[in-house]
């Protein structure tokens, strides 16, 4: 789980062109939208391109993105549950 | 001069200009070097300006080339100070539109299309991105044309100082397309600075002739 939250936090910042962010700016737990990163709802659809780019997973119900982009360590969850299905 | 559809009604009080040759406001040089490859270039003169602004870098091409140049424009000059949101105005105009973000989004499309991109499918966003900074809330309009049109321009801009939809207003030339970049921008108000030319056809071709020259020295002064 940990290698997979360093590997998550540099491909937000390549993903999203966040250049003045560096891995260790980026709480495991912080809010990736409105605080902490303050990203927004482009950013928000180009995680999602992240996460079939990266890891092959489509996330099937929208409802689900709140929850899922939380943060670093539940973009994780997500990924290291959808993997073992 | 111009076409004498309009008495003149506004000042060019400032300008800047970024070319391979540099960038310049009012003519005079920023300490950064002049290059040929746009992102270099844009990226130096960013990191020039010392003060952070984390939505650069998703900028295409065209609004970080609009977006820097009129940060250089209105360096010391807080418009919102003197002036409503709603009356700051914008017109800009380019050759190529967002041909070059198109074609950079097109080539996305052929695997997952990137949505960062498609946003900036569009020239006018470049507008957007400047109101953004600065919080304005003025007329704005985009024009495509084959060359910049100053005597067009002109007469449009004195047409909203002659309105009064505007009382102070960005205009200018902001032209990106593969490895070809030129921006050219002016500060036009109500009333005239200490070294203001009177906004017209003939001076606004004159300052914007003194980019395509090759010297940036885009100075209203001059």
């Amino acid at each position: 789980m940990e290698q997979l939250i360093a590997d998550l936090k540099a491909q937000i910042i390549e993903q999203l062109n966040l250049q003045e962010v560096k891995p260790e700016d980026i709480g495991d737990d912080a809010p990736l939208f409105k605080e902490g990163l303050g990203l927004d709802s482009i950013d928000a659809l180009e995680l999602i391109v992240l996460l079939q780019q990266y890891y092959g997973i489509r996330i099937a119900n929208p409802d689900d993105g709140p929850r899922i982009f939380t943060s670093v360590r539940t973009i994780a969850e997500f990924i290291t549950e959808q993997k073992a299905k | 001069m111009g076409t004498g559809l309009h008495k003149e009604v506004a000042y060019i009080n400032a300008t800047s200009a970024i070319g391979a040759q540099g960038i310049f406001r009012n003519g005079q040089p920023l300490a950064v070097p002049g290059s040929a490859d746009v992102t270099v270039l844009l990226r130096a003169g960013y990191e020039q300006l010392g003060s952070p602004y984390p939505k650069f870098h998703k900028m295409d091409t065209l609004s970080k080339l609009g977006w820097l140049a009129a940060e250089i424009l209105l360096t010391g000059t807080p418009l919102l100070e003197r002036y409503a949101a709603g009356s700051v105005g914008l017109a800009l105009a380019n050759q190529s539109s967002s041909l070059d973000t198109d074609l950079r989004y097109f080539d996305t499309v052929k695997d997952i299309a990137s949505p960062a991109l498609f946003v900036y499918t569009l020239s006018n966003i470049v507008i957007g991105e400047i109101c953004i900074r600065h919080g304005f809330k003025g007329e704005n309009i985009f024009f495509v044309q084959p060359r910049f049109d100053t005597t067009g321009m002109a007469d449009y801009v004195q047409e909203l100082f002659a309105e009064q939809a505007v009382d102070a207003c960005i205009c200018g030339w902001v032209e990106v397309m593969h490895t070809h970049f030129e921006a050219a921008l002016f500060l036009v108000e109500k009333e005239a600075g200490s070294s203001a030319l009177p906004l017209n056809a003939h001076n606004l071709e004159k300052l914007y002739q003194s980019i395509t020259n090759g010297n940036g020295a885009t100075d209203s002064r001059s």
